[in-house]
Formats: C-alpha cells, structure tokens, sequence
C-alpha cells in the first residue's frame, strides 16, 4: 500500500514483508513435518500406530528435500528484496554487537532489527538445515558411500536433530514471551515504541524521518 | 509496495565482521568431522561408557525398527511353527520348543545395518542352521536356501555354503531375553557375517532349493551378498565391523 492510503499503519513499522511471513511458515510447516516422521522413524515402539513406515519415510523425505525451498524461493528474485536485506544484516555483525553475545546481553548496545541471538538463531538454523540435508541425503542414498560415512553420517544426522529440536523450542517458547514480536509473523508490523524499545538501529534507518521529528 | 521499500536501503555494513558466514562454515565443517569421523568416535564412547549409557547418546547404540509391511505380525511363542521343506530328506515343522531343545549356539556380535546404524554386543542365542539342515538332510542338487516370514512380505536367501557357517543362527533369544516381536520374535534369522537386513525377522518357513531367489531387499536393489565388508567374503571380514 502507499503511503497517502495508509496514515494509520505508518505508526506500525513493517519487520517481515508477505515474501518472508510465508518463506517462515512453509519453513515452519516442513520443520514440522519432519520431526513428526522423525519421531517414529527414530524410536521404533511408535511405528505403525498411525501410518505405514514406507509412508513416513516418504513423507520425511520429500520434506527434507523440501525444507531449503522457502528460504531460497523467498531469497532469489525480484520478491526477495526484503529477505535478502534481513540475510545480509543476519550476516554481518558490529562491534558491539560481537561483545554483547559474548557478554551474554550484559553490553550495551543500540540493536539492528534483529538483536544478536535471534540472529545466531537463524544462523544456526540455516546451517542446521544445510547439514541435515547433505547427512539426510547420504543415509537415503547410502550406497555411494563407505560404510564408515554412513554411521557417520547417522550421528551427525542425530546430533544436529536433537539440536535443532532444542533451539526451535526455544524459538517458541521466546516468540511466546514476547507478544509484540510475534504478532509481527503474522501481520508483518510492529509498533514504533516496540522498534524504539528493541530495535533502535533498525528503526533509525528504516525511518530515518520518523525518528528525527 | 510498502512504505518501508521506497526508503533507502540500509547501508551496508563498513566494518562488520561476517559471523553467519563463520558461523556457516563452522557448522559444516563440524558437520563433515562427525560424518568423517563419527563412527570412531562413537565407538570409542561407547566403549568409554558402555553400550548402556551410549543407548541414550544421540547416535546411540538402538535398533532402528524397520518393518516392510509397516507392522509387526504378532506370533504367540506356543503357536509358533517353522517349517522346513524343499529339496530335504525329512520335510519337518518345528515348534519353538523343538528347536530350543536343539544343541544351542550363542555369541555376542553387533548388528550392523547397510544404511550405517548399529549396536555392538547383542547376545544371540539359538540353533545353527547348520545343525536345523543337518536334521531334515540335504538332498544332492540342492544349492540354496530361501527364507519367508510371517509377515508375507519379506523373504531371504543364502547359498548353502552361506547357510553352513557357524554364525548363521535361527535365533530364539537376542539381548538376553527371548526376540522380542519387534525385533523378530519369536524366531529370527541371524546372519553375523551380513548386513542387518539378510537377517529376516518373524522366520516361518525354511526351503532348500536348488538356485539362488533373490529376496525382498535384494529384489530393491541390495546386493544378494551382504557382506558386511562389501566385496570379498566371509574369510576378510572388515575388522571395523565386527
């Protein structure tokens, strides 16, 4: 919408566009998938209770060779102008930004749209992704492989399941602390007390007008 | 359009330090150690604590259950039968009981399957299948011998030379207890020198023939000979495995 249409909703400050809400719950939605597979995949006396086992797998693995799609679809193209702003300010870290991860949040610091923990969330959860689907593809395609990479890759698989299982729990348990910053997924805006409250930086640029006033 | 993307792009970053991309490679790089490396490290750790305690590690030392037909056939232990047929002197049906009274055979070895899991130190019990042969007689010509399961679906063979080793067992007891249904029970083959997936569970039948039928998993692609070394035999098993 245009600015002249929308006097109200410029108090609001857009934090995802369509492209990104969506990217984040078919990413949510396949998260979802596999781990619910996973579970019976995983520990045996649950099999069988709900679907045939050659239909889980199936099931868990065309969500894996899924799960990078939103996230690439919503990062490419000429939609993805937002996403690839957010990836390169997930990437890149200031100063003061490094000492206040290592600090724990004890440091002061002015924060980006993203404070430094949800930006090694989605770090972590990208390169996540990226190691299940190379482990996932070598136990699915085993034969190319010496035996050794294969429990190799069996562990790693693991590990990195229960790991991502721990971090996405934390992801909701925060989301649901924090109302505010959840609304934001699902309309995309977050009021200009809670970016001047949470994400002075960002607002600063985004808004450079608004602020200055 | 948004409001927000007709203001300017933020600046990029002057002297910011690219975490995600450290942080990226860090984690595939630890990713490729543990594919790399993983089975020896959790051998040493299993070793280091046990199989008890590395059962809850992730990558633990648990049997991933798999099942063709996506459930189990239940058998009860006293309606158990394994029948015997094919190219033999005396075609004979077996209750569970007849064959635990057989001269009993039993190892600890690790179960190994072909797609990479698997648990060192189970304890098998049971009846060679050398001493189950030697009972009905082998008649001359035959060559092979091929397996069916309770569960209709599944199927096995081996040479008869394969079915002549020592550590190929029809096992009744696994993990110190009797084979538990998910596992096979009551009666399962045991091939010790192959890949899990030639040691057929939930055994019912038992035929002497004369050429190799491949079974249900190497009708999908595995190799007829599973052994756990890939290539060459039950006389070079690779030390790593066994």
């Amino acid at each position: 919408m245009s600015i002249a249409q929308a006097p109200a909703t410029s108090l609001r400050v857009l934090r995802f566009d369509r492209v990104q809400r969506d990217a984040h719950w078919a990413n949510a939605l396949l998260f979802f998938s596999l781990m619910f597979t996973a579970i019976p995949l995983y520990f045996g006396s649950f099999f069988g209770i709900v679907l045939p086992r050659h239909l889980i797998e199936m099931i868990h693995l065309w969500s894996g060779l899924a799960l990078p799609l939103p996230i690439i679809i919503s990062w490419i193209g000429p939609w993805g102008k937002a996403m690839r702003r957010d990836v390169r300010r997930i990437n890149y870290w200031t100063r003061e930004e490094i000492r206040w991860m290592r600090t724990l949040g004890r440091s002061r610091l002015e924060a980006d749209k993203f404070n430094p923990g949800q930006k090694l969330n989605a770090i972590f959860v990208g390169a996540s992704i990226f190691v299940m689907l190379v482990t996932g593809a070598m136990l699915q395609w085993f034969r190319f492989f010496p035996v050794p990479w294969r429990s190799g890759a069996t562990f790693v698989h693991d590990l990195f399941a229960y790991a991502i299982s721990f971090v996405v729990v934390g992801h909701i348990v925060m989301a649901l602390t924090h109302r505010d910053t959840l609304r934001s997924i699902f309309n995309g805006r977050v009021s200009r007390s809670w970016a001047e409250r949470h994400a002075a930086r960002w607002l600063r640029e985004e808004q450079p007008d608004h602020t200055e006033r | 359009m948004s409001v927000e993307s007709h203001r300017g792009a933020p600046k990029e970053p002057q002297n910011g330090v690219n975490v995600g991309r450290r942080v990226f490679l860090g984690l595939a790089a630890l990713g490729a150690l543990g594919v790399a490396f993983g089975n020896s490290v959790h051998n040493f750790v299993g070793d280091a604590v046990g199989s008890g305690l590395g059962g809850l590690l992730p990558g633990g030392d648990r049997f991933r259950i798999y099942s063709i037909t996506g459930t189990y056939p239940k058998i009860k232990r006293d309606k158990y039968r394994l029948k015997v047929s094919g190219l033999v002197d005396h075609p004979t049906t077996f209750t569970l009981a007849d064959l635990q009274s057989m001269p009993k055979t039993s190892f600890t070895k690790a179960f190994q399957c072909v797609t990479g899991w698997r648990v060192p130190d189970v304890h098998w019990e049971g009846v060679k299948l050398s001493d189950l042969l030697d009972r009905v007689g082998v008649k001359s010509g035959a060559v092979a011998v091929s397996f069916d399961s309770y569960d209709n679906a599944d199927t096995e063979s081996l040479t008869l030379e394969q079915a002549h080793l020592p550590d190929v067992i029809v096992a009744y007891s696994m993990l110190g207890a009797p084979v538990t249904t998910e596992h096979g029970g009551p009666v399962r083959l045991y091939v010790a020198p192959m890949f899990g997936y030639k040691s057929l569970k939930w055994l019912s039948g038992i035929r002497v023939v004369d050429a190799i039928e491949p079974g249900f998993w190497e009708q999908n692609g595995y190799p007829v000979n599973g052994w756990l070394d890939g290539t060459t035999g039950p006389n070079n098993p690779d030390p790593g495995l066994t």
